[in-house]
């Protein structure tokens, strides 16, 4: 199986969750669709490390899960707290630092 | 055999990375996401990456996962979104085709490289390629700082996810007392707080 395949399908689930952070106006969907990207991300070192046969990619690989598990919990933290000011779950309506 | 694997967990994943965007309710997009998840680990596995496979099988579809179904159970995303606001159609159609335009200039990126390694199934591996074994012992010599640095990211965040996310005297209902609150007035005890209050009422006020 050629490396150039788990490239392009990288390639694809980044693009879909780019796209979704543009379409979508949840920020919950928001920080899906940023795993996706993350993930893409994680697919393709993979890939790299697999292709030069090299550890360090896959280091790397888990190195952006903790990061990933980080923004998760940040991320999440915000919309519980934007939930409990009574805020809308939305990020047209969203558009002020200041609450 | 692997060509069928191969095939099989990219179009789970593909699919799921679909479902996780068009779906409107948002605890069906985390389901969405776990298949994603889980069809990524299939190809980290044939990728010899055995240990990123069993994390991120373990860790994301876990625990990651667990953390946003509670997430929206509690703030409730079942009644859906509209998909498209009042400037909607055409921001959606531009959103589309910026999806196809990075997606073009990715695999032109990736596969123009002319990496020579590319068409091929990699490099001769060693037996140990991939192992926790050697994932750990890089991690406690090459990579001991990255590794320290992550435990302390990871704690920041957490010590941050509590402070956003807990209840501000103040903001919330008359009857809450804040962690501050209780730190501050220590002579306050179970026996003798103020009726209303959530020490008196042994539990957490209704909203």
């Amino acid at each position: 199986m050629s490396l150039t395949w788990y490239l392009v399908a990288s390639a694809l689930i980044f693009s879909i969750g780019a796209g979704g952070v543009l379409v979508r106006r949840n920020p919950l969907v928001i920080l899906l669709c940023i795993e996706l990207m993350l993930n893409a991300a994680n697919l393709a070192l993979v890939a790299f490390s697999r292709a030069h046969g090299n550890m360090d990619g896959q280091m790397f690989a888990l190195i952006v899960m903790v990061v990933a598990a980080c923004e998760v919990a940040v991320g999440l933290g915000l919309i519980v707290a934007l939930f409990r000011r009574r805020l809308p779950i939305d990020v047209d309506e969203l558009r002020e630092l200041s609450g | 055999m692997a060509e069928v694997l191969f095939f099989l967990a990219a179009i789970g994943a593909v699919a799921g990375a679909v479902g996780t965007v068009s779906l409107r309710n948002p605890f069906y997009a985390v389901l969405a996401l776990v298949c994603h998840l889980l069809a990524l680990a299939a190809l980290f596995l044939l990728l010899y990456a055995q240990f990123v496979a069993a994390a991120q099988v373990v860790v994301y579809a876990g625990a990651v996962m667990v953390l946003y179904v509670f997430v929206v159970a509690y703030v409730g995303g079942g009644a859906g979104e509209p998909l498209t606001g009042s400037t909607g159609v055409s921001l959606r159609f531009a959103s589309i085709l910026f999806t196809l335009a990075l997606f073009a200039e990715l695999t032109i990126a990736l596969v123009g490289t002319g990496l020579t390694a590319l068409d091929t199934e990699g490099a001769s591996l060693e037996a140990t390629f991939g192992t926790p074994a050697e994932v750990g012992e890089l991690f406690l010599t090459k990579f001991l700082v990255a590794f320290e640095i992550a435990s302390l990211l990871l704690l920041i965040a957490a010590v941050g996810a509590v402070i956003l996310a807990r209840r501000r005297a103040g903001l919330g209902d008359e009857g809450e007392v804040s962690v501050g609150d209780v730190m501050r007035r220590p002579e306050v005890t179970a026996g003798q707080a103020e009726p209303g209050s959530m020490i008196e009422a042994a539990g957490p006020p209704q909203r």
